[in-house]
C-alpha cells in the first residue's frame, strides 16, 4: 500500500494544490454562461484534482475518503438536480427546461445586448444546469479514474 | 486553397481511423483508432462554423469595432462538437474498462486470441 | 394537474421519467432493496399507461408536437427566427406505436430481471442502465432532430454495451460488449459525419426542416449512405449482423429482450430516414428494391446460420436477423408498389405487414429470449446438447416456448402469422418468388424450433430441476398475454394502430407541416 503512495514533496505539493484546483474548477462551472467552460469542462478540472490525488497518494488512500459509492451517489444528485430544474420547467412555466427564472432575484436580470463586461447574476437556469452538469462530470471522471486504478493495482 | 487544408486534414483523420479500427490487431490501438475518428468528425463540426476573421461568439469584452453578430464564428457547430466530445468520453471510458476486463479473463490484448465467442 | 395538461407534456414525460428513475435508482438502492425494485416496476407502468394514453391521442388526432424550452411548447418556430431552433419532439403514428414496443419489452424484461439477476452483484445498477436503454430508445423514436437523434443512439449504445458486460466474470459477455460497443461507436460518428454535412449545407437540425429544404445534391447523396450505413448496422441487417449473435447471446435474458427492441429502435431510424427525411426526393423502387435484397439476405442468411447452432441464444440471435429480413422485405416490397398506381393499396399492405412484424418479433423474440433465460437460470449452459428433459419440471416455461416457437413460424392462431401473410400477399405482386423464399424461411425456422424444442423439453428427464421463479413468469406471461392478443384480433390491431403507423410513415408533407406550418 505504502508503495503507491510517492515522496512527501510530492503529497505535499498535491495536497497544497487541490483546493485551488477545486476553487478554478467552481470558478468555470459558475461563469459558464458568460465565458467559456461550463458544466463539463468545470467538472474535468474538478475531477482531475482528484485524479492528482490518486496519483499522488494511491487509489487505496482516496478510496477510503471517497469511495467510488459515494461519488457514484454525488453524480445521481447531479443528474437528479438537471432532470428536476428541466421539470420545474413546466411545472413553474410553459414547457420542459423553459428558463422559469428571468427576472427572478436569482440568476434572473438580463444583460444588455452587445459586448458588456458580464453579470453573474444573469442566464436563468443556465448556472443551475451548469452545477447539475459540473457535479455530475466530477462524480463520474472521478469514479471511472478510481475504479480503473484500483482494478489496475489489483494485477501486481 | 488555404482554407481547404482543415478539410483535408478531417479527411486523413477519418481514413487513419478507419485504418487503425480495421487493420490493428491490439484492443487498444483499436480504441486509439475509434478517438482518431472522432476528433476528424469533430475537426469537420468545427471548420464548418469558421467564418473568415471570425471572433469567438461571447458577449463579454468583444474586440471593439465588431460588429455583433456578423463578424462571430458559428456557435451551434461548437455546442455539437462539445456534446460529441463528452460523449466521446463516456464511450472512451467504457472501451478501455471492457479492455481492462478482456486482458484480466484472456491474459492478452490481441484480438485474434480473443474469440471464444466463434463457433 | 388536469388530463389535458398532462397529455400536452406527456412527449417529455415520456422521456423525462425513465431518466429521474434512473438518477434515483442508485440513491434508494442505499436504503432498500426491496423499495427499489418496487419503484423501479412502479415507473415502468407508469411509463407504460402513459406511452398508451400519448398512443390513443395520436392515433385519434394526429401528430402531437412539443418544443423544449419554448413559452408555448407547440410553437416551434420561434417569431425571430424562420426555422426551428430548439429541440422539438415530434410524435406520429409511427414514433407513438415504436414506443409502445418499448415500454412493453422493457416492462416484461424488468419485472423479469427481478428474480434472474438475484445473485449478481450491482443490481442497482443494472436498473439504472436498464432505465437508461429505455430512455434511448424512446428519445429516439420520439425526437423530431436529428442531433437529439444522434445523442440518444449514444445513450442507447453505452447503456446497452455496460449492460451486455453486466455479467463480467465471464470472458465471453466482456468479449460479446466489446465488439457492439466499437460497432456502435462507429456508426454513431457515421451518423454524426452525416448530420454534419447536412447541417454544413442547410444549417439546420430539424428533420422536418430539413426535410423540406433538402436538394439531393451529392452531399446529400453521401449523407444517405452513411445514415443507412450506421443505421443498418445497428439494427443488425445482413452484411453487417455479424456483432448481433455474439452481443445476444452472452447479455443477460431480459436485457437481450432489450437489445431486440433497441435494433428495432435503429430499425425506426432507418425508416424515418428514407421516408422522411429523404422521402419523395428519392428513387422509390431503386430504393424499394435494394431495401428488398437486404431483406432477402437477411431472411435467408439469418435461418441457414441458426440451424446448425448449439447455443440456443446464438441459435435465436440468428433467428432475430432472419426476422429483421421479414420486416425490411415487407417495407421495400410497399416502397416498390407504391410507386406503381395499380398497386398502390396492396404498397400500403405490405408496409402494414412489415410494421406489424415489428411489434410481432419484439413480443415473440423476447418471449423466446426469456424462456432461453429461464433455461439457463437453472441449468446454467446455453448449450443445448446438455439440456433435455425440461417439460417435466419447467411446464410453464415449455408452454411460453411453444407459443413462442409457435409464433415466429407463423402458425395461424399466433400474432407472427398475421404480419407474415400480409407480407406474403404483398410480395406476390412483385414476383412470386419472393413469397416462395419467404415462405421457405419460415418453414426452415420451423424446423429449427422444433429441434430446439426436442432438445431442450422432450425426452426422459435427466436434470432435476423445479419451475423458475413466479417473477420469471410474470415477465414472460405479460409478453405472451400480447402475443395471444394480437392473434386473436390482428384485424383490429392493423387497423387501429398499424395501419395509421404506416400512414404517418408514408405521409411525409404532414410530417412537415406538423412544424413548419401551412
Amino acid at each position: 500500500m505504502s508503495e503507491e503512495r510517492m515522496s512527501v514533496i510530492v503529497t505535499t505539493i498535491a495536497s497544497l494544490l487541490f483546493p485551488f484546483i477545486f476553487i478554478f474548477s467552481f470558478y468555470v462551472i459558475m461563469h459558464g454562461h458568460l465565458t467559456p467552460g461550463g458544466g463539463f469542462q468545470g467538472g474535468a478540472i474538478g475531477a482531475s484534482a482528484i485524479v492528482m490525488l490518486i496519483v499522488a497518494y494511491g487509489a487505496r488512500e482516496v478510496y477510503k475518503k471517497a469511495s467510488d459509492e459515494k461519488l457514484s451517489i454525488f453524480e445521481s444528485v447531479g443528474g437528479l438536480l438537471f432532470v428536476l430544474v428541466g421539470i420545474l420547467g413546466f411545472i413553474l412555466a410553459a414547457s420542459f427546461l423553459s428558463n422559469f427564472l428571468v427576472g427572478e432575484p436569482i440568476f434572473g436580470n438580463i444583460p444588455p445586448f452587445g459586448s458588456n463586461p458580464g453579470e453573474l447574476n444573469s442566464g436563468g437556469i443556465l448556472p443551475l444546469l451548469n452545477i447539475a452538469v459540473g457535479m455530475k462530470v466530477i462524480g463520474g471522471l472521478a469514479s471511472v479514474v478510481l475504479i480503473m486504478a484500483l482494478a489496475g493495482g489489483e494485477k501486481k | 486553397m488555404i482554407y481547404n487544408i482543415p478539410f483535408y486534414t478531417v479527411v486523413a483523420l477519418i481514413l487513419i481511423g478507419l485504418y487503425a479500427m480495421l487493420f490493428k490487431r491490439n484492443l487498444i490501438k483499436i480504441a486509439i483508432g475509434l478517438t482518431i475518428l472522432e476528433s476528424g468528425v469533430n475537426l469537420f463540426l468545427i471548420t464548418l462554423g469558421y467564418r473568415k476573421e471570425g471572433v469567438a461568439p461571447i458577449y463579454t469584452n468583444l474586440p471593439s469595432g465588431i460588429d455583433v453578430p456578423d463578424k462571430m464564428v458559428l456557435p451551434v457547430p461548437q455546442a455539437l462538437t462539445l456534446t460529441s466530445i463528452v460523449i466521446g468520453v463516456a464511450v472512451l471510458a467504457l472501451v478501455l474498462s471492457i479492455t481492462m476486463m478482456i486482458y484480466r479473463h484472456y491474459g492478452t490484448l490481441d484480438s485474434r486470441k480473443v474469440r471464444r465467442l466463434k463457433e | 394537474m388536469n388530463v389535458d395538461w398532462l397529455l400536452e407534456h406527456s412527449p417529455a414525460l415520456i422521456i423525462v421519467l425513465p431518466l429521474l428513475a434512473a438518477f434515483l435508482t442508485p440513491i434508494i438502492d442505499k436504503f432498500s432493496k426491496k423499495a427499489r425494485n418496487a419503484f423501479v416496476i412502479a415507473v415502468l407502468i407508469i411509463e407504460e399507461i402513459l406511452v398508451i394514453f400519448l398512443a390513443h391521442d395520436v392515433f385519434t388526432n394526429g401528430i402531437h408536437i412539443y418544443t423544449m424550452g419554448a413559452a408555448n411548447p407547440t410553437e416551434t418556430v420561434p417569431a425571430q427566427a424562420a426555422v426551428p431552433i430548439r429541440i422539438v419532439l415530434e410524435v406520429d403514428g409511427m414514433s407513438i406505436f415504436m414506443a409502445l414496443i418499448s415500454a412493453t419489452v422493457s416492462l416484461a424484461a424488468a419485472i423479469y430481471s427481478l428474480a434472474y439477476i438475484e445473485e449478481e452483484k450491482g443490481k442497482g445498477k443494472f436498473y439504472t442502465l436498464l432505465l437508461l436503454v429505455l430512455v434511448g430508445m424512446l428519445g429516439m423514436e420520439l425526437t423530431g432532430d436529428m442531433f437529439n437523434m444522434f445523442v440518444f443512439l449514444e445513450v442507447l449504445s453505452i447503456a446497452c454495451a455496460a449492460l451486455i458486460a453486466y455479467r463480467s466474470h465471464f470472458g465471453d459477455s466482456v468479449e460479446g460488449a466489446f465488439k457492439f460497443l466499437i460497432i456502435s461507436s462507429i456508426a454513431a460518428l457515421f451518423v454524426l459525419f452525416a448530420i454534419a454535412l447536412l447541417y454544413a449545407q442547410y444549417d439546420l437540425l430539424n428533420i422536418a426542416a430539413l426535410a423540406s429544404a433538402i436538394n439531393y445534391t451529392h452531399l446529400d447523396k453521401i449523407a444517405l449512405v452513411l445514415l443507412i450505413a450506421a443505421f443498418a448496422m445497428k439494427c443488425g441487417a445482413v452484411p453487417m449482423h455479424f456483432w448481433t449473435p455474439d452481443a445476444y447471446s452472452v447479455a443477460p435474458s431480459s436485457i437481450t429482450a432489450m437489445l431486440v427492441a433497441a435494433s428495432q429502435a435503429s430499425l425506426y431510424a432507418l425508416f424515418r430516414v428514407c421516408f422522411t427525411l429523404y422521402g419523395v426526393t428519392l428513387n422509390l423502387a431503386t430504393i424499394g428494391a435494394v431495401i428488398i435484397i437486404f431483406g432477402l439476405l437477411s431472411m435467408f442468411v439469418g435461418v441457414t446460420m441458426a440451424i446448425p447452432q448449439k447455443d440456443i441464444k446464438r441459435l435465436m440471435a440468428y433467428h432475430a436477423i432472419s426476422q429483421t429480413g421479414y420486416m425490411l422485405l415487407g417495407v421495400g416490397v410497399g416502397l416498390y408498389l407504391l410507386t406503381k398506381p395499380e398497386f398502390s393499396s396492396y404498397g400500403i399492405k405490405a408496409m402494414e405487414g412489415g410494421i406489424f412484424h415489428i411489434i410481432n418479433h419484439a413480443m415473440y423474440k423476447g418471449l423466446l429470449f426469456l424462456t432461453a433465460g429461464a433455461i439457463y437460470y437453472r441449468l446454467k449452459t446455453r448449450n443445448l446438447n446438455e439440456m433435455g428433459g425440461l417439460g417435466h419440471s419447467m411446464k410453464y416455461t415449455s408452454i411460453f416456448f411453444i407459443i413462442g416457437a409457435l409464433a415466429i413460424a407463423g402458425i395461424p392462431p399466433f400474432n407472427g402469422f398475421a404480419s407474415k401473410l400480409l407480407i406474403y400477399e404483398a410480395a406476390y405482386k412483385v414476383s412470386p418468388i419472393l413469397s416462395i423464399i419467404a415462405m421457405l424461411v419460415s418453414i426452415l425456422t420451423l424446423a429449427s424450433f422444433v429441434k430446439v424444442f426436442h432438445s431442450a423439453f422432450m425426452g426422459p428427464k435427466i436434470h432435476d430441476v423445479e419451475e423458475v421463479p413466479k417473477s420469471m413468469l410474470a415477465g414472460m406471461a405479460v409478453l405472451t398475454f400480447v402475443i395471444i392478443l394480437f392473434g386473436l384480433f390482428p384485424g383490429w390491431v392493423v387497423s387501429n394502430i398499424v395501419h395509421p403507423a404506416a400512414q404517418a410513415l408514408a405521409d411525409q408533407a404532414a410530417y412537415i407541416q406538423a412544424v413548419l406550418g401551412g
